[in-house]
């Protein structure tokens, strides 16, 4: 379960309450079937991973990792086994009698995993750990997370601000925004069902487009393009917004049916594969796609298309979703 | 080899004016600072009839006075005192301040800044204006004449308690919020995570209080008479009064009394001086 959304929504607040580190003033939190509010961080059997790691700086690689197993019963040796163990895991068993200090931040990072994953918790909860590291690094440490996950098959609550991390790893996805949850669903029903304008524009990357448009009599007209559907024809007259992926807005083609308009070159981005487009259509900043291989001069007049089922209908007053046309 | 050879780079030769000026200056506090404290070694070494001669280097050094001293068991048992008394207020003040500082800085309760204010305004009340407090509050306890009397205005201290809040403040929360969800007690967590976090101040804190104990006067002299609880310093001008003024003992005790404090100053000068930058004070 991913919590994202941008900085000061709440996410962090909402893993915090989670872990017992702050407290909650309404409501009932469970963890399985037991109501856990008045319960101490150390009784709810969670593990927490921050996003400064909060290895502690005076205690080697193995001991850090240990301290995870500060309350268990077990014996010195069984302890020896289990940290062991976590270490091999994540590759830290040539560290275990390092510092931190002479850890790169991968390794800071595992060593924060290792005392997480040691003593065996319900839930593990990930308060933006990857924030810290290089862009590398991070998609690698995605990467490990996720089969980490996939091998212990215990729940993780991850925090995040960024949403390819939320895409890429969340089994559901939780949209935060001021301190409410908008929207919970897979990665794909975020990207594809969106049901508002902000989660729309937040979930997928480059953000989705809009331009203004309106209906009338069952006709769209957005820019100089009219579009009839019969879905349309059941919306009342009025401005709404549409939206289109840049992924699904495309550079120099035109269709039948679907919609087709004109825009103006403002900048390109050539991205090998790809050629991200930056386009005036009539007055709204959009982006569009063409193959890698084509240039389109900034200034020039192309023609952008969006296919039956690219666009998405928010209501421009109370930005909700409409529906896809 | 001619002396191009040897030519050191022009950078590396150059002396400011400014430096020159700033090294005299502190040439001469340094001079200033030592001289007492090597006439202090040098009469120790003089004989009786030596000390008003004020050559740095005796004529014919002996360590008589040493002797004399040593053998003295009051000397011995000042000394120990003073040892004792030092070390148990400073443990005393690095658990306690800290514990409080710790509180001060870490934990969110209502009149927590009523609190630190009201400890921190006693900094602005000199000892002598405690003194008289302290005595009677001894008195009416019977802790006049006691160890624990001497101790007791120390054990804990205001300037301890702000050094190390705010030292404590810069600690992240995320090691003690980790250590929480690991299950640890908030004694457990303060002692095994946030207290070595800390270290550079413990010592400071640790040197400042020690060596404040080792030279306090003014307290235990109003506090003991009986002179098997005296300390080395009220000892030490005890001497004077009593053995009409025999100047190369009372050197010889005070270089004596000195070697701890230097022990303690080259081990530690480092955290000492740390200490000093990160707390803002005057040594």
């Amino acid at each position: 379960m991913v919590f994202v959304g941008p900085s000061g929504c709440g996410k962090s607040t909402t893993l915090r309450m989670i872990a017992g580190l702050e407290d909650i003033t309404a409501g009932e939190l469970r963890i399985g079937d037991e109501v856990v509010n008045e319960r101490e961080p150390k009784q709810r059997n969670i593990a927490m991973v921050f996003q400064n790691y909060a290895i502690y700086p005076h205690m080697t690689v193995g001991q850090n990792i240990g301290i995870g197993l500060y309350t268990s019963k077990l014996d010195a040796d069984e302890k020896r086994a289990r940290i062991a163990a976590t270490a091999a895991t994540l590759g830290l068993e040539d560290l275990l009698d390092r510092r931190p200090a002479a850890l790169s931040g991968g390794q800071r990072q595992r060593v924060a995993i290792g005392r997480a994953m040691v003593r065996d918790p319900v839930a593990f909860l990930f308060d933006e750990p990857l924030s810290n590291l290089d862009a590398q690094l991070r998609a690698q440490m995605r990467i490990e997370i996720k089969r980490l996950h996939q091998r212990l098959g215990t729940t993780i609550v991850y925090v995040t601000h960024d949403q390819v991390e939320a895409m890429t790893m969340a089994d559901r996805i939780v949209v935060m925004r001021d301190g409410r949850i908008l929207q919970v669903g897979t990665p794909t029903e975020m990207y594809e069902q969106p049901v508002d304008i902000f989660t729309a524009r937040f979930i997928g990357s480059p953000s989705m487009n809009l331009v203004t448009g309106t209906i009338k009599d069952g006709v769209l007209s957005v820019a100089d393009a009219t579009l009839a559907d019969a879905k349309v024809a059941g919306l009342p007259n009025g401005a709404v917004q549409v939206g289109v992926r840049p992924h699904d807005l495309l550079v120099g083609t035109e269709v039948s049916e679907g919609l087709t308009m004109k825009g103006q070159v403002t900048a390109v981005e050539p991205l090998g594969s790809e050629t991200l487009v930056h386009l005036d259509v009539a007055g709204a900043e959009v982006i569009g796609t063409a193959p890698g291989k084509l240039l389109p001069k900034v200034n020039s007049e192309v023609t952008v298309s969006a296919a039956p089922g690219a666009l998405y209908l928010f209501d421009a007053k109370t930005e909700q979703a409409l529906g896809r046309l | 080899m001619s002396t191009m050879d040897v030519e050191l780079p022009a950078n590396r030769m150059r002396i400011r004016p400014g430096q020159i000026i700033t090294w005299t200056l502190l040439l001469l506090g340094g001079l200033i600072m030592v001289t007492p404290l090597l006439y202090m070694f040098a009469t120790s070494l003089k004989t009786s009839g030596q000390i008003y001669d004020l050559k740095l280097i005796p004529a014919a050094p002996t360590l008589d006075n040493y002797i004399s001293v040593l053998s003295d068991g009051r000397f011995l048992r000042w000394f120990v005192n003073s040892t004792l008394i030092a070390s148990i207020v400073t443990v005393s003040n690095v658990f306690f301040d800290s514990m409080v500082g710790y509180t001060l800085a870490k934990f969110e309760f209502r009149g927590r800044y009523f609190i630190f204010l009201a400890i921190l305004s006693t900094l602005m009340i000199p000892t002598e204006m405690l003194v008289i407090p302290w005595y009677l509050m001894s008195s009416q306890l019977h802790w006049l004449d006691t160890y624990w009397g001497i101790m007791f205005p120390g054990m804990m201290t205001a300037f301890g308690t702000f050094l190390m809040k705010q030292f404590f403040e810069t600690v992240p929360d995320d090691f003690l919020e980790a250590a929480r969800v690991d299950g640890m007690n908030e004694f457990t967590i303060w002692w095994k995570i946030a207290m070595p976090l800390v270290t550079p101040a413990i010592s400071a804190l640790a040197i400042f209080t020690f060596l404040g104990n080792w030279t306090a006067f003014f307290w235990p002299l109003i506090v003991t008479t009986s002179r098997e609880l005296y300390t080395l310093p009220v000892g030490l001008s005890g001497f004077s009064v009593e053995q009409s003024i025999q100047w190369e003992k009372i050197m010889t005790g005070a270089a004596l009394a000195t070697i701890p404090t230097l022990i303690v100053f080259l081990v530690l000068q480092r955290f000492i001086v740390r200490g000093v930058m990160l707390a803002g004070l005057k040594g």
